[in-house]
């Protein structure tokens, strides 16, 4: 299995995503924003957090329209696999390949902490190795995490199950609690909770190891 | 040729930063405000001949998320 994992101008997770899609076994290619081709056989692209173009007009607004993302655009249309955290996620919804937007935390504090989270959903290669239902501990670090979408939206993505992962506590005024959601093909997640942070017992926890081992049975099976 | 373009969180999208300035404006002492909205205002310098057509395109590709906000162009 082949991930490619985008680094734009401010990205700062893309080397703990890369380093846990490496511990899952799955063989991982840095791409650069201004890139307008993938590698050859990717399965997943992961577009980490950070702060993309110094959050400059709104939070993946620019990185959102940066060469590399018409490349994303294709593969996600061709039914590719993607993942977006934390800017990932805001850049995902910046580019439409997911609903909603992500806005200014309610309490307009930068949180930074670990959350707990419900797995809203076991149907997708990113959940099923939690289970619909699970609680697991993953870390929040963003400033504009605080989920919208208009009532059609989301009434949408919940008679689809779309949900992927619920805040217990919402920490940012998120509409329904809402952490993580999936395309209409369950292919795509965007979430702002930081799995990627917590693959290794060393630096804080394992809660986030599932996501990603989870993710490369499914796909090596495909 | 310039143009100038308003964007504005939309009705009915929860503004919090208008919310909080709204509040410092109550302890400061100003007690008829009601509601603040915050917005950015873009000034672009653009070649002559450019029309409010491409503008709007602007807008509509980069300048504002039109799933939480509007915007609004003046031209000159």
């Amino acid at each position: 299995m082949k991930a490619a994992v985008i680094t734009f101008p401010g990205s700062n997770c893309d080397r703990d995503l890369s380093d846990a899609f490496r511990a899952a076994g799955c063989g991982v290619t840095e791409v650069w924003h201004k890139d307008s081709t993938l590698p050859e056989g990717v399965d997943i692209i992961g577009i980490p957090g950070g702060f993309s173009f110094g959050d400059y007009l709104r939070c993946g607004a620019i990185a959102g329209r940066s060469p590399v993302m018409k490349a994303v655009a294709d593969h996600v249309h061709r039914g590719g696999y993607a993942i977006g955290i934390c800017n990932g996620f805001q850049v995902l919804c910046e580019t439409g390949l997911l609903p909603g937007a992500l806005m200014r935390n309610a309490g307009l504090k930068f949180t930074c902490k670990m959350q707990t989270l419900t797995v809203a959903t076991g149907d997708s290669v990113f959940t099923r190795g939690y289970g619909e239902g699970a609680e697991i501990s993953i870390p929040l670090a963003h400033h504009d995490g605080n989920y919208v979408i208009d009532a059609e939206g989301l009434a949408a993505l919940k008679d689809q199950g779309r949900v992927a992962f619920r805040y217990r506590a919402n920490p940012n005024g998120s509409v329904d609690d809402i952490a993580g959601i999936l395309s209409e093909n369950r292919r795509v997640l965007g979430m702002m909770p930081h799995p990627e942070r917590v693959v290794d017992a060393r630096v804080g926890g394992t809660d986030g190891r599932a996501l990603f081992a989870g993710l490369v049975d499914a796909l090596a099976d495909a | 040729m310039r143009a100038t373009v308003t964007v504005m969180l939309k009705q009915g999208v929860l503004d919090p930063q208008g919310e909080a300035v709204r509040h410092a404006l109550g302890s400061l002492g100003f007690d008829g405000v009601e509601g603040v909205r915050q917005g950015k205002v873009i000034a672009l310098d653009l070649a002559e001949g450019t029309s409010e057509a491409e503008v709007t395109e602007m807008c509509e590709k980069l300048l504002a998320n039109t799933v939480i906000e509007s915007y609004r162009i003046e031209m000159g």
